[in-house]
């Protein structure tokens, strides 16, 4: 990673180019599980945001004080404090929330995208661009993960955030919000996002081809 | 003299996969018409939404991703008709399109089309079906009693497995609450013996299937007889286990697949949650079946059996 990057590149970088639920393929365990309903999944993202930001700030403060062998203990150590924060909070202000997202905030702790980040991100950057890139990872893998939930909720329960969108007459195909549901939209949107990749890549290329010739 | 070179196969047969599945339709036929005797036009509305769909699918995918259009191979056909069998009577219009969805597109083409998926698209339908809709696909409102073009209205009930009684004469000529295709078992006889006599298939797969399953069944003291006409375990040994592509190549895979089909089917019905295991058995054996294929490899002619590691350090 430059790290004469632009803030705003570091942000989109996140979003776009690195997307760590389309493009890195990480963090599939909460992808799966908590995108049963939209606000699970916007509930998942935000907490997951929050520690991963917070993450990225201590360890990049430390990041000349942690000695390079114990370095993987050290940031879990950081991220358990973070996740203990975010599912205090949660219990005490979102119950409802906290009941729903159940075992899967406490394993927030086991996140690929936050150890990834600390190791690839923010144990070689500064304070100010490993916040940012925790807010982009974080806004990323919300944005992927309530595309699914949606996608989940609409077929597997015919609604959007809980709003009914069909009526009555509407019989929720009800695979779609159990596992299999998952993998099969995760796929499926994994798909999608594979296909407008490399067409743009291959638009670029074409432009280039032209201005070359 | 002009001598030609040419690697294997040498003999070939005229038999092609739109010869093949035509014969299957053909098998399929008596199945068909009992089940549309027995549950009237419901019946019969449900099996043609099923293959149109399933063509329909076909055809659009294979438009849409700009690869040669081969529904006149038939395989979408048979896949339409196999789920339209396997659905019941009081299934809704939309039920077989979502299913030959799942089937057509999600099984079949993005797995690469005939001969590539690894699963039976029609029972995957089946399957997730059932896990989506299970008041429409279990219990006792999703069956109808046969109403043989009575012009009643249908009455749902438990099927068979499910508790409703029925003669060993009903069970075999198909007078009871089940889905389309699996109720008369006449019929599916018929069709095995049309497949066997074609040899579209050979006797390993059903036989086995059934007699590994009589055998259990005999064994947990159930009424043979009646096990082997209840619910699909007839329809699925005959026409879905016996899939090419997902079932194993050579006799002793076969085998292998069909006793473990059997044995699931038993172990599902006696020890499971569902009344009915057949669908899920025979998912499971073809999981399995790239797993059989791969350690029952035959020798090739004029080699030795692979010899142990320590054998050839010393050689």
């Amino acid at each position: 990673m430059p790290k004469n990057k632009s803030l705003s590149s570091v942000f989109m970088n996140g979003i776009i180019t690195e997307n760590p639920t389309l493009r890195l393929v990480l963090g599939t365990c909460p992808t799966i599980a908590s995108t049963t309903s939209a606000v699970n999944a916007v509930g998942m993202g935000a907490a997951a945001t929050f520690v991963l930001v917070g993450s990225n700030v201590v360890i990049s403060l430390l990041r000349n004080i942690i000695p390079d062998k114990v370095r993987i203990p050290a940031f879990i150590a950081v991220i358990c404090t973070f996740v203990t924060i975010v599912q205090m909070l949660m219990q005490a202000f979102f119950d409802e929330l906290y009941q729903s997202l159940g075992v899967f905030i406490p394993l927030i702790v086991v996140n690929c995208i936050i150890l990834a980040r600390a190791e690839a991100f923010a144990s070689k950057n500064g304070v100010l661009a490993s916040a940012v890139d925790g807010i982009g990872m974080g806004c990323g893998f919300t944005l992927a993960i309530t595309v699914i939930a949606i996608i989940r909720e609409i077929i597997g329960n015919g609604t959007v955030f809980g709003i009914n969108i069909f009526g009555a007459g509407y019989e929720p195909m009800l695979l779609m919000i159990l596992a299999p549901g998952g993998f099969l939209v995760f796929g499926g949107v994994l798909a999608i996002s594979n296909l407008i990749t490399e067409r743009v890549k291959a638009k670029k290329k074409d432009e280039k081809g032209v201005i070359h010739a | 003299m002009k001598l030609y070179l040419s690697t294997a196969p040498h003999i070939r047969s005229e038999a092609d996969t739109h010869v093949l599945m035509r014969d299957v339709l053909i098998a399929l036929l008596p199945t068909t018409v009992a089940g549309i005797y027995y549950f009237g036009l419901s019946a019969a509305m449900v099996i043609a939404v099923s293959i149109v769909s399933c063509v329909l699918f076909e055809y659009l995918w294979q438009r849409m991703t700009k690869q040669p259009v081969r529904i006149y191979d038939l395989s979408a056909a048979v896949t339409g008709l196999i789920l339209g069998l396997n659905l019941p009577s009081t299934a809704p219009w939309w039920m077989p399109v979502v299913g030959a969805l799942l089937a057509i597109v999600i099984t079949k083409q993005l797995f690469g089309g005939i001969g590539d998926n690894f699963l039976n698209p029609a029972l995957l339908a089946r399957a997730v079906l059932l896990a989506s809709w299970p008041a429409r696909m279990t219990g006792a409102t999703a069956y109808a009693l046969p109403t043989c073009w009575s012009g009643a209205d249908a009455v749902t009930s438990a099927t068979p497995l499910a508790g409703y009684e029925a003669s060993t004469l009903d069970l075999f000529l198909g007078n009871i609450p089940g889905s389309i295709g699996e109720v008369c078992k006449a019929a599916i006889l018929l069709g095995l013996i049309y497949l066997l006599v074609r040899k579209v298939i050979t006797w390993r797969i059903p036989i086995t299937f059934l007699a590994v399953f009589a055998l259990l069944s005999a064994l947990v003291g159930q009424n043979v007889l009646d096990e082997l006409l209840m619910g699909g375990v007839l329809f699925g040994a005959v026409f879905m286990a016996t899939d090419y592509t997902t079932s194993p190549m050579n006799p002793r895979g076969q085998f292998i697949y069909a006793a473990l089909c059997g044995i699931l089917v038993c172990v599902i019905r006696n020890f499971g949650a569902y009344p009915e295991g057949v669908t899920y058995a025979i998912l499971i054996g073809n999981i399995v079946t790239p797993l059989i294929d791969k350690y029952d490899k035959p020798r090739l002619y004029g080699r030795l059996k692979e010899q142990k590691k320590e054998g050839t350090v010393n050689a």
